[in-house]
C-alpha cells in the first residue's frame, strides 16, 4: 500500500506514469486520517493489549494484598504496601522453593536431552543414507498427532511399574522423545546447502564433525526455537506430573499450586494463591518478553507452508 | 525429499567390469556404514517415541477391554463391555455433549476474535509489534497458573466481576456451582489463551495475500469491507483450514484449564477429563478409562485423516 507516499513534488525528477495517485488520496495527517488510525488502528489494539494485560497486572497486585483488601464489597485496585507476606506464606504452606527446583531440574535436563535427540535424529534423516528414510520421517509425523493425554494411563502403569512414580526422572521420561523437534530441525536441514557438506566430505570429514562443526553452526537460530518451545512446554507441563507425583518432594510448580490451591481454598487464602501464579507465570513471561520472536515463529511453523 | 536413498545391495547377481566391481564395493562399504551412523544417531530417539507414544495407543486398546481398578493384580476380560456401558449410560450423552460445546464454541471463538485482532494487527499503525506479542503471550503460560487467576476475577464474593456486576446492579451468577455457568466459564478463559495463536497465524496469513491484487481491487473501487469479504477470506482459506484443523485437536486435548477451574468436573467434563477422572479420580475405573481414550483417539484420527485427505486437493485458490 502507498498511501503514504506523497506525489513527488519535484518537478525535474522523472515522473513515472505509475507514481501518479489514480484515486485522490488525503494527506498523510488529515483529520480523517487521523480519525481513521485511531479508530480503526490504535484502538481495537489498544482494546486486544489490555484484555491480556489486565488479567495479568491484576495477579501481580493481588498477590500483594492482604486478606483484608480482598474480602471488601469496595475494590481496591492497588494494594497499600508492596508487602511479601504472601510469598513467605505460599512458600512456607507449601515447599515452594522444591517445587521451582525440581521445575528447573525437569525443563533443564528434559529441554536439553529433546534437543540433542532432535539434531542427531534430523541429521540422520537428512544426511545419511539409510533405506525406508521416508517411513520413518512418516511414523515421526504421525506421533506428532497423537496427543500425549490419551498415553497417559498405559504410560502410568509402566513408569510405575518400574519404580518412576515420585521420581523426577519419572516425569522427564516419557517426554524426552521428540517428534516436533525432528520436524522442525528436518525440515531446516533441508534447505542447506548441499555444496557446502559435500566439500567438508571431500576434505574427509566425517558425519561427526560435519554435523558439529557445519550444520548445528549454521541452524542456531532454528535449535533456538526448538529449545526454547521445548522449555516452554516442559515448565508448563501438567497433566503428567500431576499423575506420577503425590508427595511434595517431586512435584514440579504447576502441580504444587493445585496443592497450594488444595489448602488454601477459602476466601482469603486469593492473595497467596495469586503469589504462586505469579512464581508460575512470571519466569516464562521473562523468557517469552526476551525471545518471542523464536518462540512465536516456532509454535506457529507450518501455518504458511500450504 | 530431495536426497535420493543409497542403492541397497542388491541380490540380483550382476556381471560387472572390473571398474565396477571396485565402485560397488566402495558402495556398499559407505552404505554398511551409514547405515550404522543412521542407527547410532536415530535409534534412542525412535525408541523413546515408539516405546511413549506408538506402544500406548495399542496398550488402551488392550487394556479397554478389561474390568480393571486400576492398582489391583487381577483383572477380567470383557470385550467391548466398556464400550457398551459408556454408550449406554448417561455418560455417553453428557460428556459427549459437553466435549461437542467445548470444541465447538472455543474453537469458532478463538477462530473469529483471532481474525478480528490479526485484522487490527495488520492496521499500518505503531506498535502492532508490541500489541501481537501481547496478543500471544497467553497461549505460552501455564494453562494453571493462568487458570487460578480467572477462577480469582470470576470469584462471586470478591472478584472483579462480581464487583463490576454490582456495580451495574447485577448479583454475580454462580460460575463454580453451577454446572452450565462452569462450562461458559472455562470456555470464556480456554479461548482468551488461545486466541493469539489464531490471531498471529492469521495475520501471517494476511501478510503473505498479494499486494496486487489487493491494490486492483481497491482502484476498482471495491471498499475494505467488500475486499475482506470477497478477496482476503477466500484467499486466506488455507489458514483458515488449518487453524481448524489445529484448533479442533487441541481443544479435544484441553486439560490444565479443566482440571485447575472445575477439579470435579461438574458440567466440564471432557472426553479427555472423563478419562482422567475415570482411572485417577475416586473410582480408579482403568479399563473403563482406557475406553474413552480410545474414542478420543478414534475423533482425533478421523480429523487427521481429513486434514491429510484435505491437504492432497490444496484448499487454497492459486
Amino acid at each position: 500500500m502507498s498511501s503514504l507516499s506523497p506525489v513527488n513534488p519535484d518537478p525535474t525528477a522523472p515522473a513515472t506514469q505509475e507514481a501518479e495517485p489514480l484515486i485522490p488520496r488525503d494527506r498523510p495527517f488529515s483529520r480523517r486520517n487521523l480519525v481513521q488510525a485511531i479508530l480503526g488502528g490504535y484502538v481495537p489494539l489498544l482494546l486486544a493489549t489490555l484484555v491480556v494485560f489486565l488479567p495479568l497486572l491484576w495477579m501481580v497486585l493481588s498477590s500483594f494484598k492482604q486478606p483484608g483488601e480482598i474480602i471488601t464489597m469496595d475494590l481496591k485496585v492497588l494494594p497499600e504496601t508492596l508487602n511479601p507476606e504472601n510469598y513467605r506464606i505460599a512458600m512456607t504452606t507449601v515447599p515452594f522453593g522444591q517445587f521451582f527446583l525440581n521445575s528447573t531440574i525437569v525443563t533443564v535436563a528434559g529441554a536439553s536431552v529433546k534437543v540433542i535427540l532432535a539434531i542427531l535424529t534430523a541429521y540422520a534423516l537428512v544426511f545419511v543414507r539409510f533405506p525406508f528414510k521416508n517411513a520413518i520421517f512418516m511414523l515421526i509425523l504421525v506421533a506428532l498427532m497423537v496427543p500425549p493425554q490419551v498415553s497417559i494411563l498405559p504410560n502410568y502403569i509402566l513408569i510405575s511399574g518400574m519404580g518412576g512414580k515420585n521420581t523426577l526422572w519419572g516425569i522427564i521420561l516419557p517426554g524426552l522423545g521428540t517428534a516436533f523437534g525432528t520436524f522442525l530441525l528436518r525440515q531446516h536441514f533441508l534447505t542447506l546447502p548441499n555444496s557446502i557438506l559435500e566439500s567438508a566430505e571431500i576434505d574427509g570429514a566425517g558425519h561427526w564433525r560435519r554435523l558439529w562443526r557445519i550444520v548445528v553452526p549454521i541452524s542456531v537460530p532454528s535449535i533456538a526455537t526448538v529449545g526454547l518451545v521445548t522449555i516452554v512446554s516442559e515448565w508448563n507441563e501438567y497433566i503428567w506430573p500431576l499423575i506420577i507425583t503425590d508427595r511434595p518432594e517431586t512435584m514440579t510448580l504447576p502441580v504444587g499450586l493445585t496443592l497450594l490451591q488444595n489448602s488454601e481454598s477459602n476466601a482469603s487464602g486469593w492473595g497467596i494463591l495469586m503469589a504462586g501464579a505469579v512464581l508460575v507465570i512470571v519466569p516464562i513471561l521473562v523468557i517469552f518478553a526476551a525471545l518471542q520472536r523464536y518462540i512465536v515463529a516456532g509454535l506457529t511453523q507450518g501455518s504458511v507452508t500450504g | 525429499m530431495t536426497r535420493q536413498l543409497a542403492p541397497l545391495p542388491s541380490t540380483k547377481p550382476a556381471k560387472p567390469g572390473p571398474a565396477a566391481g571396485l565402485r560397488r564395493r566402495r558402495w556398499t562399504q559407505r552404505t554398511r556404514r551409514d547405515f550404522f551412523v543412521f542407527l547410532a544417531l536415530a535409534l534412542p530417539n525412535l525408541v523413546l517415541i515408539a516405546v511413549f507414544t506408538y506402544r500406548p495407543l495399542i496398550s488402551n486398546i488392550y487394556y479397554s477391554t478389561l474390568d480393571w481398578t486400576l492398582g489391583s493384580p487381577s483383572a477380567t476380560v470383557v470385550g467391548i463391555n466398556n464400550y457398551i456401558t459408556f454408550f449406554s449410560s448417561d455418560d455417553a450423552s453428557k460428556v459427549l455433549g459437553t466435549t461437542a460445546v467445548f470444541t465447538v464454541v472455543t474453537v469458532g471463538g478463538s477462530m473469529i476474535l483471532g481474525l478480528l485482532i490479526a485484522l487490527a494487527l495488520n492496521a499500518k499503525v505503531r506498535g502492532t509489534t508490541f500489541a501481537r506479542s501481547a496478543v500471544f503471550a497467553p497461549y505460552v503460560l501455564s494453562g494453571v497458573g493462568v487458570g487460578l487467576v480467572w477462577l480469582f476475577i470470576f470469584d462471586p464474593g470478591y472478584g472483579v466481576l462480581a464487583w463490576l456486576l454490582r456495580g451495574i446492579g447485577q448479583q454475580s451468577p454462580q460460575w463454580i456451582n453451577d454446572p452450565q455457568l462452569s462450562l461458559v466459564m472455562v470456555i470464556l478463559v480456554y479461548v482468551w489463551k488461545n486466541l493469539g495463536y489464531c490471531a498471529v497465524v492469521y495475520l501471517a496469513g494476511l501478510q503473505s495475500l498479494p499486494q496486487d491484487v489487493m491494490e486492483a481491487a481497491s482502484l476498482d473501487g471495491a471498499n475494505g469491507f467488500r475486499r475482506f469479504i470477497s478477496m482476503s477470506l477466500p484467499l486466506l482459506s488455507p489458514t483458515t483450514f488449518f487453524l481448524l484443523i489445529t484448533s479442533l485437536l487441541s481443544s479435544l486435548q484441553a486439560f490444565d484449564l479443566i482440571r485447575i477451574m472445575t477439579p470435579l468436573g461438574t458440567g466440564t467434563s471432557t472426553l479427555i477429563y472423563e478419562a482422567y477422572l475415570q482411572a485417577f479420580g475416586a473410582f480408579n475405573r482403568a479399563g473403563y478409562s482406557a475406553a474413552i481414550s480410545v474414542i478420543l483417539f478414534a475423533i482425533l484420527l478421523v480429523i487427521t485423516v481429513v486434514q491429510l485427505r484435505f491437504v492432497e486437493r490444496k484448499v487454497h485458490y492459486s
